[in-house]
């Protein structure tokens, strides 16, 4: 699979699971739906983003370190929009994207290169 | 009266000995190792302009079989056209009488010295899947080396190897692919019988019921050291591969590579103890087999020569999937330190 459809696939369905974690909090368990569509959609840019860059960088290290810097950020964002529960979101948040960041470097096929271009 | 010196006696020796190239396009320029029944010279291609080593039979008795072996040897390398195997450019017999063969002139190191400056298991083993290559393209022309040895395989100075001396090598009539038998230049020969060793490492022979020893003491399959000439096949040099394999697991690193010695596992020793199982039988049945086993190690997979325990599934899984079990972890610890915290 190409590293871009990995990363996104991975990143939508880690996203949802992270965001159906938020079931174990009593407090948000009302908005779940909303919590589960936006962490997926969350996870489907995080996934894009970091699969184009394991298209581009070559290296296992930099591949999590960005899925980290990608994930915090996004995080980060949706973490302003709540106005609150920065560590809930945040930290997993930026746990899955290296996951992402990992698996796309590890597992993704790399993208065949042009007959005209060799 | 005065005596010459041993030095002088040993210089006119080498100088009354150094073949006669006239009428060829060689040149010869030094000589660089002396086997059982011949000398191996460094020369010049004087047509190409190229630096090729020259082996020559020490005694110029053509029809013997000592050049019988000789012309038989050059036969069986031209049919092993392999990047791991030495190249033969030319073969034919001197004014003298003498019979000679040019091949690539390796500059580089025997195995047995160059694996001290590799300390790295891994990259022994990737050295090891080369020579397996080697061997399984010479089996499956129908030829069996029966003398692999780490004295017997060379690495280059731009890290290519070749397994050299095919001087013991045995054709199997039964296994040269059609197209070979076909092949109306293509030359058979009857397995080798009492021919003497011409490695230069070659230990002292002894004469069995069945045959002559031809090999390397330590390296030598049972069957081949009983002599069974004819009983030999593929499993014989699996053997032999088995033992490489284990002297390669072993061999000290040189102490100022500042890494610590390769430590082989059980997996690696069921793979060398397969290998070099007594019975031909208990074996791994081709040498495909064998390096596909060595692979499988060197992927962190399992191998075939041994049964895991459960636990050491699991630990072989962890070794492999390290990163993201620890990223997993880290995540799930978390989720759960949040939710233990966010009750509070």
């Amino acid at each position: 699979m190409n590293k871009v459809l990995l990363g996104l696939l991975l990143g939508a369905v880690l996203g949802a699971i992270d965001g159906a974690s938020a079931w174990f909090t009593p407090a948000v368990r009302a908005q779940i739906v909303g919590i589960i569509v936006g962490s997926t959609v969350k996870g489907l840019i995080a996934g894009i983003a970091i699969g184009f860059f394991a298209r581009k960088v070559h290296s296992l290290l930099l591949g999590i370190l960005f899925g980290l810097a990608v994930g915090f950020v996004l995080a980060f964002i949706v973490a302003r929009m709540q106005h609150g529960y920065y560590f809930e979101i945040i930290l997993p948040g930026s746990i899955v994207g290296m996951i992402v960041g990992y698996a796309t470097q590890r597992y993704g096929a790399a993208t065949p290169v042009p007959a005209a271009s060799r | 009266m005065k005596f010459l010196s041993d030095k002088a006696l040993e210089r006119l020796r080498e100088g009354a000995d150094a073949p006669d190239l006239t009428g060829t396009r060689y040149r010869l320029l030094e000589r660089i190792a002396r086997g059982g029944m011949g000398v191996i010279y460094a020369a010049e291609d004087q047509t190409l302009s190229r630096r090729v080593a020259l082996k020559v039979l020490d005694v110029p008795i053509p029809g013997s079989d000592f050049a019988h072996r000789l012309n038989r040897e050059a036969h069986v390398l031209a049919r092993l056209e392999h990047p791991g195997i030495v190249p033969v450019h030319d073969v034919g017999t001197l004014a003298d009488g003498r019979v000679f063969y040019t091949m690539k002139f390796v500059e580089g190191q025997r195995l047995d010295l160059h694996i001290e400056s590799v300390p790295s298991l891994p990259d022994r083993l990737r050295l090891f899947l080369r020579i397996c290559d080697a061997v399984a393209f010479a089996h499956a022309r129908g030829v069996l080396h029966r003398d692999l040895k780490p004295a017997n395989v060379m690495v280059g100075a731009f890290g290519e190897l070749l397994v050299m001396d095919w001087g013991l090598a045995k054709i199997l009539r039964d296994s040269v692919p059609s197209k070979i038998a076909a092949d109306p230049d293509a030359t058979i020969f009857q397995p080798p019988d009492a021919l003497p060793s011409e490695t230069e490492s070659a230990q002292p022979t002894a004469v069995t019921g069945h045959g002559t020893v031809l090999g390397t003491p330590g390296y030598m399959s049972p069957e081949q050291a009983r002599g069974e000439i004819a009983q030999l096949d593929q499993r014989s040099d699996i053997f032999s591969l088995g033992a490489l394999l284990r002297f390669l697991a072993e061999a000290p690193a040189r102490q100022h590579t500042g890494r610590s010695n390769p430590r082989k596992d059980k997996s690696l020793d069921a793979i060398c103890a397969k290998a070099t199982a007594n019975l031909p039988s208990d074996r791994y049945s081709t040498v495909s087999e064998l390096s596909a086993d060595v692979s499988r190690y060197l992927d962190g997979l399992p191998v075939t020569a041994r049964r895991e325990t459960f636990l050491e599934k699991v630990a072989r899984f962890y070794r492999r999937h390290t990163v993201p079990i620890l990223l997993i972890a880290a995540y799930l610890v978390m989720r759960i330190l949040l939710l233990v915290f966010s009750r509070r």
